[in-house]
């Protein structure tokens, strides 16, 4: 095994633990920082994958970790503050019970890889099933917390799988797309973040039970 | 200038933004509108494909859409002009440059070749709307927009992952990683089959959810009912029909690669689903803007049925499209000005709309008449058409389901907008300031009028549009 190698072994195993971070973690702000540390990781990852020599990968590795490393978790923390909630997830499925969903889902992530077809044996076989990992962990956040932002880590965190997936076709995504990527995901995690800040006025919390004024 | 029809409203969606007059920034939009059409209409007389490199190109499909597009845009634009009078007490320069941006990303959308990018614009299309959904700032739109931003920011990250699978399942099939339209299609038949069948998969669920196919509609009623009449219009005329675009683009690529088949069952049972379900909550509905939402959830269901039924069904599904678009726009509009007179947007405060608004109150009745597909309007044909293809296919369940379903819709919609349109309006409507005024109504007239047009008679150039879209549409099928 090379140096690369093995630093991509290190790289992959940081990101699956991430996931179990977020997963069993009670306090929103611990959350935040576990999903700032997950995409530095993904930046060292991209560069890791592809060699770190072209400008390119470069470029967006950097890009990536500067807006998932610092500028998200800043718009988040600032979320955080504004609205002055309790700093606890309140999950509606316990956190144990997350963290074991979430084990079984990196489990089944490997054995499922094994049954499709590769193209290749170095990055594929690492790549594939921390994909399928981390969009499940995404899913089970989303699927199981209440407090909106708590809901936008989760969405953080399945992007942040289908990121990795990406790395797998760096040859086909030109690299304007790819910034378009980002670009949106900025936006939309903006929005968002404003949109907590009116949910928290309007309602006093960020309890989304509370949205129920529209039904049928 | 090829991409003008993009960079013309995302720049003037900034000049807007910083306009300081609040009168002059729905006029800007007009203008903007206008000089958009005149553009695309242009763009479609010329005979060459335009565009800018391999990502960027506006092909048989792109022309369609963005003529689509463009037309319901310009009539939505005179439309705000309109409204926003009756709405000076809120700030409106979010409104018209969001409105703006909105064009411009849905016109990317038309020329998008490549998957990645193509998946860039449609959601930029989204995040682009949520602030048009959020205008009223009443906790009611606090929470559509919530629901909105958040079902579809998961559905449209699964559409990503989807295109991923699908640009591996080229790499896994020993072909080069491309992700641009000709390529995927030229090389299908290498795809591997596993990958692009999951990927398949998560796009129909990615856009689904953007065109708001059961069960992925939760958002759609409560964004529809709580946007103003005019946002409805472009959600449910413009941003489906570039969702739907995407579909059936990835439909043919997944056709070409030899699982036709495999698709095909997906997308005609999706849409059976999608019509039942939104055929049952149209029953007993109350409230005029979910009624129109829960038809959109029909009219998608219809969409994803036609293009589930192979090649033979590319015309008519494009034709419904069109149809669909300005059907909506019609209902969205004439609905808008019914809430601006009432105050309200359910049959308990709405009574009597065809007296308190008679040209309103018209256009509701017949644009009901029209969205149903009942003769003479265009949706008659193309749901005729639809249905020919499937007796044709010999699938004489689906062709039952089908009938039975849109049955269904005729009598849940008919039962509520009568309600709302039938009866004496009672006396406080007559005291809103909302009187019929030209830019409010005739947008919504001239939609109903190409709607007509298209049911008695498809004028040659727009039958060209579509049959040479469908042609390349139905290319390796």
């Amino acid at each position: 095994m090379t140096g690369v190698d093995s630093l991509l072994n290190s790289l992959v195993a940081a990101l699956l633990l991430v996931n179990l971070v977020a997963l069993g973690s009670s306090r929103i702000a611990t959350v935040v920082r576990a999903v700032a540390v997950q995409g530095v990781i993904l930046g060292f990852l991209a560069v890791a994958a592809h060699g770190g020599v072209s400008n390119r990968v470069l470029t967006l590795a950097a890009a990536s970790a500067v807006l998932k490393g610092w500028l998200i978790p800043v718009i988040l923390f600032r979320a955080l503050r504004q609205v002055a909630i309790k700093r606890e997830v309140e999950p509606s499925l316990g956190l144990l019970p997350s963290l074991l969903v979430g084990a079984i889902a990196t489990v089944l992530a490997v054995v499922a890889t094994g049954r499709l077809p590769l193209a290749e044996t170095r990055l594929a076989p690492l790549l594939v099933p921390a994909s399928l990992a981390t969009v499940a962990a995404g899913f089970i956040l989303l699927t199981t917390r209440r407090k909106a932002i708590s809901q936008v880590l989760g969405f953080l965190v399945l992007e942040n799988g289908i990121f990795v997936f990406g790395l797998l076709l760096v040859e086909a995504m030109p690299f304007l797309v790819e910034i378009g990527v980002l670009l949106d995901l900025f936006v939309g995690i903006f929005v968002l973040s404003i949109i907590i800040h009116h949910i928290n006025r309007e309602f006093a919390s960020l309890d989304t039970r509370r949205l129920s004024l529209l039904k049928e | 200038m090829a991409l003008a029809a993009i960079l013309l409203p995302l720049a003037m969606a900034v000049v807007v933004f910083f306009t300081p007059s609040k009168r002059w920034r729905p006029r800007l939009l007009a203008a903007t509108a206008v000089a958009h059409f005149a553009l695309t209409v242009a763009t479609l007389a010329a005979p060459a494909e335009a565009g800018a490199g391999q990502w960027l190109r506006l092909d048989a499909p792109g022309r369609l859409l963005l003529g689509l597009v463009s037309l319901l845009f310009l009539c939505c634009a005179i439309y705000s002009v309109g409204y926003l009078r009756y709405r000076m007490e809120r700030a409106n320069r979010r409104f018209c440059a969001c409105l703006l941006a909105v064009l411009g990303t849905m016109s990317l959308v038309a020329f998008a070749q490549h998957l990645g990018l193509l998946w860039v614009a449609v959601e930029a299309t989204t995040l682009a709307t949520a602030p048009l959904i959020y205008f009223n700032r009443t906790p009611r739109s606090i929470e559509a927009t919530w629901k909105y931003l958040v079902i579809s920011s998961i559905g449209i990250a699964l559409a990503l992952f989807g295109s991923f699978f699908v640009g591996y399942a080229a790499l896994s099939g020993g072909g080069e990683a491309s992700l641009l339209f000709p390529d995927l299609l030229a090389g299908a038949a290498t795809l591997s089959k596993p990958w692009l069948r999951a990927g398949f998969a998560l796009l129909l669920i990615g856009y689904g959810t953007k065109l708001g196919l059961a069960p992925m509609h939760t958002w759609k009623p409560d964004a529809y009912g709580e946007a103003p009449g005019v946002v409805g219009a472009v959600l449910a005329g413009g941003l489906t029909s570039c969702a739907f675009l995407a579909l059936l683009r990835l439909t043919q690529i997944t056709a070409a690669a030899g699982e036709g088949a495999f698709a095909g069952r997906l997308l005609v049972g999706i849409g059976i689903v999608s019509m039942a379900v939104a055929g049952a909550l149209l029953l007993g509905q109350r409230d005029l803007k979910r009624m129109l939402a829960y038809s959109s959830v029909e009219q998608m269901g219809i969409l994803a049925l036609a293009a589930g039924l192979g090649a033979g069904a590319t015309f008519a599904a494009l034709l419904h499209l069109v149809n669909n678009a300005l059907g909506k726009g019609v209902m969205f509009l004439a609905v808008g000005n019914v809430h601006r007179a009432y105050g309200g947007k359910t049959t308990a405060e709405v009574r009597g709309a065809l007296q308190r608004l008679p040209l309103s109150g018209t256009l509701v009745l017949l644009g009901l008449f029209a969205v149903t597909g009942s003769p003479p309007f265009g949706p008659f044909v193309s749901e005729l058409l639809i249905l020919s293809a499937i007796f044709d296919a010999g699938r004489w369940l689906v062709g039952g389901l089908f009938l039975a379903l849109l049955l269904l819709v005729f009598a849940g919609m008919g039962a509520t907008a009568l309600a709302a349109l039938q009866g004496r309006a009672p006396a406080g409507s007559w005291r809103s300031e909302y009187r019929e005024r030209a830019a409010t109504v005739l947008p919504a007239l001239g939609l109903l009028a190409l709607v007509l047009l298209f049911g008695v008679h498809l004028p040659e150039p727009v039958r060209a549009l579509i049959a040479d879209a469908a042609a390349a549409l139905e290319v390796g099928r």
